[in-house]
């Protein structure tokens, strides 16, 4: 079997999640010689249009960035969006809920019409996304675990449970015990509790589990006396393309 | 030999981000040249507006993957300078230094060896290395790796520290961890001696320019973390003063905004760190820089990856040093963070990041939330600088084929390490034909 070409593509976001992948050390060479990297702007000069597999980090927030990512569409056999920019529009979506004109006005000033910007979007908004792998930054072995799947043509195990799974496994004291806010209920698993494992609340980096126990999540802010505008502020972090989109 | 030729390189590969350079040549004088920043502005200024005061450190470690540790600092620091918060023990201070100086190792191993050194070595990336040079991707590989569990151990996270936060830290490490630094760091010296010999077989191109160096400065530290701002046109002046200083406009071809100071362009990152610094290096560093010839003041912007290998050194050496005094001083939960009460006011965080220097600017209201924020990133302050690099290094080069210019002018841009996704992003080399 000849080895899968892949090609890394960056959108709008911060770079970290391509950095990750070169962050895989111990198992950056093996990855590298189980496919056939073909594309991979931050990391070499020569490249091809001729890829099965796409890995895209970052959000659709240019009408540059439009045509770019439909042309992967065209291409690619299957997609995977890496990291939270490309899966739920990440921090970008910040923009969105500041209002375009109000930001290009703020930042650019009488200068806003020489700047190409749209809408921040979730890459899932124009081209079928096959997989995703989340977080911000992504966990580089989940990347790594999907890239294998692919390879062998299973289908990668990505968990559809909340981060409180992988907290209490990893014996940690509710956070908010100790008077911090979590999302931990509602968000998917998949980055070991890494947030509260160092006596941080989750962030909800990795976007809203399918079927999340909102009344969970309720239950447990008024167990502490708090309510679900105390917890906005970090919903708002990673997830503001969501909560723009079911207004 | 190219008298008349255009070059527009769209995408200019290895470096983070996107940008392009446009070169346009007639009977050998230039027409045009415009290094531009064509990517997607991520309006962060914006985004901060109406956040708490614990949010914008982890918000704007978004701006960099590469810089996250920096923006994050830059950030708290300009939190606790507007809430008046002036009480940071030593304990913290030190730890902050010691995360510092491994995002640094981080970032200048990633650029000296996987960005720059294919083109020293004449492959087309770190991945043709493996084949070429596998023993140098080796060295960078442990280095990095070294670098990131500091960052890990010490943050919580390689990228996008979790455990840094205004007023301290969530969590510290154990003594145990303490230990397995201080050993990570010292098996890090063979690598740096074989480096060394790597590097003195390089051919760095000899092409100076003589321009300002703008960092931080201190007088014990080699500063990365904190420190007043100072020039090799000879002024210095407190990191909260910086718009007495530093100017911004917007140009037309680049969505990363150009700065200026006492003349027409500067340069900020490790070669003005080493030209305004030097004394505060470890004399071990020193002695690395003298042997690959690097001395201060030094003109060339292509020995900015040498002035990188140095820092790798220096930070090795510091580190070990810090991890020395925190364990004989004993880590304290205690200590760990202190308190933050929120209060309106403006506050100046300067870092070095990298790259070189950061500036967040924050103004709070009464509770706590931010009212108005300004960021100055490292790689929009060297484009001027890179313009006016360009612009005294291709008439010097003009009898060379287009290809061997095309790549001195992607080389010397990427000896900067301009971080693209800052601003947020980077490079095509376009010589346009007419």
């Amino acid at each position: 079997m000849s080895k899968p070409k892949v090609g890394v593509f960056g959108f709008t976001g911060c770079g970290g999640c391509q950095l990750e992948i070169l962050n895989l050390e111990d198992q950056l060479l093996d990855l590298v010689s189980a496919v056939d990297i073909v594309h991979f702007r931050e990391a070499i000069t020569e490249y091809s249009d001729d890829y099965d597999i796409a890995l895209v980090e970052g959000s659709v927030t240019t009408k540059h960035g439009v045509e770019r990512i439909e042309k992967i569409g065209d291409i690619a056999k299957i997609i995977v969006a890496v990291g939270a920019c490309a899966c739920t529009g990440g921090l970008n979506c910040l923009k969105n809920l500041y209002g375009l004109e109000k930001a290009k006005d703020l930042v650019y000033g009488d200068k806003k019409d020489w700047i190409d910007t749209i809408e921040t979007k979730p890459i899932d908004k124009y081209v079928k996304v096959d997989y995703m792998a989340r977080g911000c930054p992504p966990n580089r072995f989940e990347i790594v675990d999907v890239i294998r799947s692919l390879i062998l043509g299973r289908k990668p195990e990505i968990p559809n449970y909340p981060v409180c799974v992988e907290c209490k496994r990893n014996g940690n004291t509710c956070v908010y015990e100790l008077g911090m806010t979590c999302l931990g209920p509602i968000t998917r698993a998949g980055c070991d509790s890494r947030c509260p494992n160092s006596v941080s609340g989750c962030e909800g980096c990795r976007g809203i589990i399918d079927n999340p126990n909102v009344n969970a999540q309720k239950d447990v802010l008024e167990e502490y006396g708090l309510t679900v505008e105390d917890i906005m502020e970090n919903f708002n972090l990673y997830n503001a393309c969501k909560k723009i989109e079911q207004k | 030999m190219a008298n008349t030729f255009s070059i527009e390189e769209e995408n200019v590969s290895r470096v983070e981000g996107h940008g392009d350079l446009v070169l346009d040549v007639k009977n050998k004088k230039i027409e045009k040249l415009q290094f531009r920043i064509p990517e997607s502005p991520r309006f962060f200024e914006a985004m901060l507006v109406g956040r708490k005061w614990d949010t914008p450190s982890h918000i704007t470690s978004r701006i960099c993957g590469i810089c996250s540790v920096a923006h994050t600092y830059a950030s708290i620091k300009a939190t606790e300078a507007a809430m008046g918060i002036n009480n940071i023990n030593d304990q913290i201070l030190k730890l902050r230094k010691l995360i510092f100086h491994h995002e640094c190792v981080q970032s200048n191993v990633l650029h000296v060896y996987f960005l720059a050194a294919p083109d020293f070595f004449g492959v087309g990336s770190a991945i043709s290395l493996v084949d070429s040079h596998p023993e140098v991707v080796n060295i960078a590989l442990r280095v990095k790796k070294m670098a990131n569990d500091m960052v890990r151990i010490i943050g919580g996270r390689a990228v996008h520290p979790i455990r840094t936060v205004v007023g301290g830290f969530t969590k510290l490490p154990t003594i145990q961890e303490m230990h397995q630094m201080k050993e990570m760091l010292q098996a890090a010296y063979p690598d740096l001696e074989n480096s060394l010999e790597v590097l003195k077989t390089l051919d760095i191109p000899d092409f100076e320019r003589e321009t300002e160096y703008i960092s931080i400065s201190d007088p014990v530290d080699y500063a990365l973390y904190d420190g007043n701002i100072k020039s090799t046109d000879g002024w210095e002046i407190d990191d909260q003063d910086y718009l007495d200083k530093i100017n911004e406009k917007v140009v037309k071809h680049s969505t990363g905004k150009h700065s200026w100071a006492s003349r027409d362009a500067y340069l900020v990152g490790a070669l003005a760190r080493f030209n305004n610094n030097y004394d505060q290096l470890s004399d071990n560093a020193k002695q690395y820089a003298e042997e690959l010839g690097l001395k201060p003041l030094n003109y060339n912007p292509f020995m900015n990856n040498i002035a990188q290998f140095v820092e790798i050194v220096h930070s090795v050496d510091d580190s070990i040093k810090l991890i020395d005094e925190l364990l004989e001083e004993g880590l304290d939960e205690d200590k760990a963070i202190v308190d933050v009460k929120p209060k309106a006011g403006r506050g100046v965080g300067v870092v070095e990041a990298p790259r070189g220097l950061l500036i967040h600017d924050y103004t709070y209201d009464d509770e706590g939330k931010v009212e108005k924020a300004n960021l100055i990133i490292p790689t929009n302050q060297n484009y001027a600088n890179i313009e006016k690099d360009l612009e005294e290094m291709v008439p010097q080069i003009i009898d060379k084929s287009e290809d061997e210019i095309k790549l001195a002018c992607e080389m010397l841009i990427r000896a900067y390490d301009p971080c693209i996704s800052c601003s947020t992003h980077f490079l095509n080399v376009k010589l346009v034909n007419k």
